[in-house]
Parts: C-alpha cells; sequence; structure tokens
C-alpha cells in the first residue's frame, strides 16, 4: 500500500469525520441538556439539505448564492426546530424512553413524507460553491477543495460550541442543567426555555450540516437514516453529551469508514460498529462519557 | 409572609405530608424540627415546587404559588438550599456562586459581599465544585442561593454531617445573613444550629405538625422534646 493512497484516505477520512462532527455536536448535546435521544436528528438534517436546494435554486445567485442558502435553511430549521419542541417534545420529558422514542421515530416517518411529497424522490445535487470548486496539492496530491471547507467549518463549530459552552454563563447553566436540572429549575432559570433554545441550536445546526453536503454529493431520501446511524456510533464511541467525546468519536468514525472502504467496501459499516461495540464492553459510556448516575 | 395551609404531598402513591399548616411572617427566623423521615424535606420541597403537594394551599405574599413551575416560585422571591447540597460538579466555585445570579430592584447579593461573607470560598474560587470538603459545600449552596436574591431562604439541614466548630461557623454566618433582614425557614432533626438561630419552632413528625410555638415554649415542654426530638 503506497503513501498516497493512505494519505489520501486518511484526508477523506477527516473531511467525512467532519461533517459527522458537525451532525452529531447537536445530537450530542440535544441529549446532553435534554436528555432525549433525538432519533429525528438526520431528518433535521435531510430537511435541511433539501430546503437549501430549493432556496439556492430561487436565489440564483452565481457566488453567494450557496452560502445565503444555507445560512437560511439553518434559520428555518431552528424553527422547525422550536416547533417541534414546542409541540411535541416538551410533553415527553416526563416520560419513559420508549415514549420518546416513538414520538421521534413519527417525526422521522412525518419528515420523509414531507420531503417526498415537496420534492419528490429524486437525487439533487448543488455544484461546488466558489472558492471550494477546485483542488488543494497536499505533499504533492491534489484534494478537492471542498474537504477543506468542511472541515473549516467543522473546526469553527468545535471553537463556538466550546466557547459557548465553557466560556459564556449560559454554557455554565447548561453543563449546570444537564447535571442537575432541578437545582438549576429551583434557582430561579427556567428551564422550559433552556430546553428550547437549546433544541432550536442542534437543529439550526443539523439544517446547516445538510445544507453543506448538497455539494458533496447527492440530496435524497434516506440520507437521514444513513447519516444518524453513524452519529449514533459517533457519540456512543465519544460518550453521550461530551463536546471533546463527540470530536474524536467523529475522527475514528471518519477514519474507520475511510479505511474500512479500503479494505472490504461492503463492510466499511460494519467495522464502524466493531469499533463501538469494543468501546461498548470496555467503557459503556463511551470514551469521555461519563456513567448514567 | 409565607402561609401554608393543609398540604398534602405525595411521592408516587406514598402519601407522606398529612395537612401540615404553619406560617412564616417577614423578618423572622422559623424552624421546623423533627426526626429522620418526618417530612420536613419534603415540606420544603413542597414549598419550591419539586413536589408539589395535591391539595391545600400554599401563599407567598399573598399569592398562591402550588401549581408554579419551581423556577417561577424562586423568581418570586425563595431560595432553596437542599439538603445534599448539589453542587454543580462541572463548573469551578466562581462558577457555581455566578450560575444563580439573578438581578432586581432591591438586589443586595454579588460576588463581593458573598466573598466577604465567606473568605474560604474567595481562596477556592477556581477549584472544581467537587473537590470541596463538606463544610466548604455548605458555605457554597448557601452563597449559590443569596445570588437569586430571595427574600425567603429555606435551609433544609444546613449543620447536617459537619463538624461542630464548623457548624458554630455556619450559625454564626447565618446569623449575619439573618441580620440583613432576610427570612428564613430552617429545618434540622437534631436541635442545635437552628434553634439558636430562630425565633419559633414548629415540631412535626409522621407528616403533621406537633406543636408550635417559640424556643422558650419548645425548651419548657419536655414531653414534646422527648416524644419527638429524642433529647
Ligand atoms: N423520593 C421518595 N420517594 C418515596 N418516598 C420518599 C422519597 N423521599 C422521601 N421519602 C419518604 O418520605 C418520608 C419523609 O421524608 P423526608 O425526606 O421529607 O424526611 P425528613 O424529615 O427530611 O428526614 P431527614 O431528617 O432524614 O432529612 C420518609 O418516610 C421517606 O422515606
Ligand atoms: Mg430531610
Amino acid at each position: 500500500m503506497s503513501f498516497d493512497v493512505l494519505f489520501s484516505q486518511f484526508m477523506s477520512g477527516i473531511a467525512r469525520g467532519a461533517l459527522l462532527f458537525l451532525v452529531a455536536s447537536g445530537l450530542s448535546l440535544t441529549f446532553g441538556v435534554l436528555r432525549v435521544l433525538n432519533f429525528a436528528h438526520g431528518s433535521l438534517y435531510m430537511l435541511g439539505a433539501f430546503l437549501s436546494y430549493s432556496i439556492w435554486k430561487f436565489l440564483l445567485m452565481p457566488v453567494l448564492g450557496f452560502y445565503l442558502a444555507a445560512v437560511i435553511a439553518a434559520l428555518i430549521m431552528g424553527g422547525v426546530g422550536m416547533i417541534i419542541e414546542f409541540g411535541l417534545l416538551r410533553r415527553l420529558y416526563a416520560r419513559g424512553w420508549p415514549e420518546q422514542l416513538l414520538a421521534t421515530y413519527a417525526i422521522i416517518l412525518i419528515i420523509t413524507d414531507l420531503v417526498k411529497w415537496a420534492w419528490g424522490g429524486e437525487f439533487l445535487s448543488i455544484p461546488r460553491p466558489r472558492p471550494f470548486t477546485g483542488a488543494v496539492f497536499l505533499f504533492g496530491f491534489p484534494f478537492p477543495s471542498y474537504n477543506f471547507f468542511i472541515i473549516i467549518l467543522g473546526l469553527g463549530l468545535v471553537v463556538f460550541l466550546w466557547w459557548l459552552v465553557y466560556k459564556t454563563r449560559l454554557g455554565d447553566i447548561i453543563r449546570a442543567a444537564a447535571q442537575d436540572r432541578e437545582m438549576v429549575s429551583a434557582l430561579g432559570i427556567p428551564i422550559p426555555w433552556l430546553f428550547t433554545w437549546i433544541f432550536v441550536l442542534g437543529a439550526a445546526i443539523a439544517g446547516l450540516s445538510g445544507a453543506v453536503t448538497a455539494p458533496f454529493g447527492s440530496v435524497a431520501l434516506g440520507m437521514d437514516i444513513e447519516i444518524i446511524i453513524e452519529c449514533f456510533a459517533v457519540v456512543v464511541i465519544g460518550g453521550m453529551g461530551s463536546l471533546p467525546g463527540t470530536l474524536l468519536g467523529a475522527f475514528i468514525v471518519g477514519q474507520v469508514y475511510a479505511f474500512g472502504i479500503l479494505f472490504k467496501p461492503e463492510l466499511a459499516l460494519a467495522f464502524i460498529f466493531m469499533v463501538m461495540a469494543v468501546v461498548l464492553i470496555i467503557r459503556p459510556w463511551g470514551i469521555f462519557g461519563r456513567p448514567e448516575r | 409572609m409565607l402561609e401554608v395551609k393543609e398540604i398534602h404531598s405525595y411521592y408516587g402513591t406514598s402519601h407522606i405530608l398529612f395537612g401540615i399548616s404553619f406560617g412564616v411572617k417577614e423578618g423572622e427566623a422559623v424552624c421546623l424540627l423533627g426526626r429522620n423521615g418526618a417530612g420536613k424535606t419534603t415540606t420544603f420541597r413542597s414549598i419550591i415546587g419539586l413536589t408539589p403537594p395535591k391539595s391545600g394551599s400554599i401563599q407567598f405574599r399573598g399569592k398562591e404559588i402550588i401549581g408554579k413551575p419551581p423556577y417561577r416560585i424562586a423568581q418570586m422571591g425563595i431560595g432553596y438550599v437542599p439538603d445534599t447540597r448539589r453542587i454543580f460538579p462541572d463548573l469551578t466555585v466562581r462558577q457555581n456562586i455566578l450560575v444563580a445570579r439573578r438581578e432586581h430592584k432591591g438586589a443586595i447579593w454579588d460576588l463581593d459581599r458573598i466573598y466577604s461573607l465567606f473568605p474560604k470560598l474567595q481562596s477556592l474560587e477556581t477549584h472544581m465544585g467537587t473537590q470541596l470538603s463538606g463544610g466548604e459545600q455548605q458555605m457554597l449552596t448557601v452563597a449559590r442561593t443569596l445570588m437569586t436574591n430571595p427574600e425567603l431562604l429555606l435551609l433544609d439541614e444546613p449543620g447536617e454531617g459537619l463538624a461542630p466548630l464548623v457548624i458554630k461557623t455556619m450559625e454564626q454566618q447565618l446569623g449575619e445573613i439573618k441580620k440583613l433582614g432576610l427570612t428564613m425557614l430552617i429545618c434540622e432533626h437534631n436541635v442545635g444550629l437552628a434553634i439558636n438561630l430562630s425565633d419559633r419552632a414548629y415540631v412535626m413528625d409522621k407528616g403533621m405538625i406537633h406543636f408550635q410555638g417559640t424556643i422558650d415554649e419548645l425548651k419548657k415542654h419536655e414531653e414534646v422534646r422527648k416524644k419527638y426530638l429524642m433529647v
């Protein structure tokens, strides 16, 4: 196996990891604070992708169109997130896991049908936006420069979330509520609003992530389930609710997938779940996670 | 200021409080005494809204508070200091204090004032919440609730599990807070700190109130103390 092949797989694994981080960070944040496992997170991502496609088509702007469409799609998904939290999820916090699972599964079905109805079953795609149309050379090997856009976006989100969670008062409240929401509430902090805004943030990040995958490959039905399965692997490996854990989990899953494809493409997903199983055996709460109290 | 009438509280299906009634007037310090399992913590949880009573009434400054979520009750001016302290482990001492900050008119508590009352906390500022001793944790949980600028302070066993010397310090510090005009409701099972700070006492057992009176009256009623407090 030559260096260029390994290196190129490594780099594509990094790009895939960055995309997984974009999606999984929202999932992990929502779980960490709300303690609701949102199976429909992938559907928010898918809806964001379809929305950005239509907004991009409608805008018809050469360079800015793509970026503007992504931002608008993210904002709309934030709004959708608010409707979902307000209309459905907040009724379920006190209920058990089975009800939460059923309810979020219902959202998956609703969004799937909505997308089928509005966009049909076609594969849609947006051309790579300028200035990320060409290739970048690293050690003399070419890589799609759009991959670097995704990597930079992922790193940007890491910095933003780190700042939000560890450097702001809201972050103090988030970390306190993740551990003892009852006490936070008894201190006069409106937990219901906190939960709404966390869910809105998670949904907006999912929408943005969906939007930026449009130039990657194809926007299509089924992309929701595909991403959510890998995101679960990411958060289980890294530890639910942990920001550094999600980052490490995304890196690992991205790499395992990239090299898995190299050795046995049919088993790429299986390799990911083998790693997940090993982590679960050694550390059931994930690498950076904490045992449930 | 606080008027509790005939409340019945439950954990699931187990009936814990059987028609508790008592009151706290502005500026007073009142203690709620009773041995382990008497229902003191449940009474506090009922007031702050964590275990809302199924019937009865709780009025704070003339407004009914049963049915309101805990954050609303806290915003109205009730500060709850839990028995298990419930320090946020991922936050530093300073963050634990500041996370609760709520400013409104008439607010008197800020970081400086907290640190002058609890100098120990200033020197531990950057430590994580979990790295504190029991006494330090108790100071921190009181400090954190004070930052919400409450008018009525509910203190659940502030001396529990502390060394006698530490209890004395805590008692002095709570005395200072009382002098600032804060109304207090303190509960305890071993008569000590609470009785020294309080003007009046209620004694409860098995979810019911069995005695009420001034501290002097309680001291005279030996049979009440024998029967319900084991002293
Ligand atoms: N979460 C719970 N679920 C069911 N029963 C409970 C729960 N918490 C307390 N109890 C029961 O309620 C009764 C009153 O408990 P509570 O904690 O109010 O007593 P307390 O007076 O605060 O006692 P202590 O001095 O030990 O703190 C006890 O019989 C206890 O076993
Ligand atoms: Mg108690």
